[in-house]
């Protein structure tokens, strides 16, 4: 006689998330979506300023190879107190690179819960959705939602003219 | 009371918020706890506070006062559970409250179309006549956001 297999019990999936502060609010990212973490100083000598009207939480852009990276102020994207920001996460698959306070700690969460429907505005872009920690609710951001299509239209138009006005500046200074 | 006078008693819930009291459908509700903990994070959608835990779940606080009195509570002492619909699906939401809430049985009158979107109808109890709430359009969801791809996002269950 056969005994049938014994159940085993599925371990509950979980994900390594990055605990981190802006202007003192608690958020979580995924870790895998974040490809590096630096010092905000470290990247200050490549950053190049750039200004959109109305859209004040990007006021830098660093170059890597083909690619630009733009520096999202957290506290502004959020709409929180300004801070200064100490510490830069370079979003994996986004062209942003997030500026925070501080990270908190890494941590598993085992259970992420959708935003509820109550909430219906501009949130339903920022978050993935809600995990409780240690008696707290921490809101899980999405990396992609930093900036919008539409945003990143606006930075890339930006771009292509401080490009060409410096172009053109140094055509003016080689003819001279 | 005849059997056909019987069969239109509903069950409602008696809130009170500040001086004055509203009814919900009783089988709306789900308890009527403590205040807790308020947890609050960044968002853009009014009239919500934060979140509450319950029971493992994350509640979201809906303040009704302001919509109903015209201004903020200052005072309160429970959180009512309430079923709130978002189209086919349904959440919990917690509404701050002054006082005890009450369980009464009384006919409703339906609401009529100069009544407020969110009466659902009135009831006449102890000498008073009471709004019923609408608590789907008292409190925000995503029919009441403005137009943006995305916007309604559906039910996230990972990791």
């Amino acid at each position: 006689m056969r005994l049938a297999a014994p159940v085993k019990a599925s371990p509950a999936k979980t994900e390594q998330i990055i605990l981190f502060r802006v202007s003192g609010q608690l958020f979580a990212v995924s870790s895998a979506s974040v490809q590096e973490v630096r010092s905000a100083d470290s990247m200050s000598g490549a950053a190049i300023e750039i200004s959109v009207p109305g859209l004040r939480k990007v006021r830098h852009v660093v170059r890597r190879g083909d690619r630009s990276l733009f520096i999202v102020n957290g506290a502004m994207h959020f709409g929180l107190h300004a801070a200064e920001g100490a510490l830069l996460f370079v979003l994996r698959k986004t062209r942003t690179a997030l500026l925070i306070d501080g990270i908190e700690k890494m941590t598993t969460m085992t259970r992420l819960q959708a935003l509820p429907l109550s909430f219906c505005h501009e949130e339903r872009q920022w978050y993935r959705g809600l995990t409780a920690l240690d008696q707290t609710v921490v809101p899980v951001v999405k990396p992609e939602g930093f900036l919008s299509p539409d945003e990143l239209a606006l930075l890339d138009a930006a771009l292509l003219q401080t490009d060409n006005f410096a172009a053109a500046a140094l055509e003016g200074a080689d003819s001279a | 009371m005849t059997v056909s006078a019987e069969l239109e008693l509903q069950a409602f819930v008696l809130l009170r918020l500040g001086e004055r009291r509203f009814a919900v459908s009783a089988n709306q509700i789900a308890e009527l706890v403590a205040p807790s903990r308020v947890f609050r994070f960044p968002h853009r959608t009014p009239k919500l506070e934060g979140l509450i835990l319950r029971r493992g779940r994350i509640v979201p606080v809906c303040d009704v006062s302001e919509a109903l009195l015209g201004k903020r509570l200052t005072s309160r002492r429970f959180y009512l559970i309430a079923l709130r619909n978002y189209g086919t699906q349904r959440e919990w939401i917690a509404m701050p409250v002054t006082g005890e809430c009450e369980l009464i049985n009384a006919e409703m009158m339906a609401a009529v179309e100069s009544d407020a979107p969110h009466v659902a109808g009135w009831l006449s109890h102890d000498g008073e006549v009471i709004e019923v709430l609408n608590l789907d359009t008292l409190t925000p969801g995503p029919e009441q956001a403005p137009a943006e791809p995305g916007a309604r996002q559906s039910a996230e269950a990972r990791p």
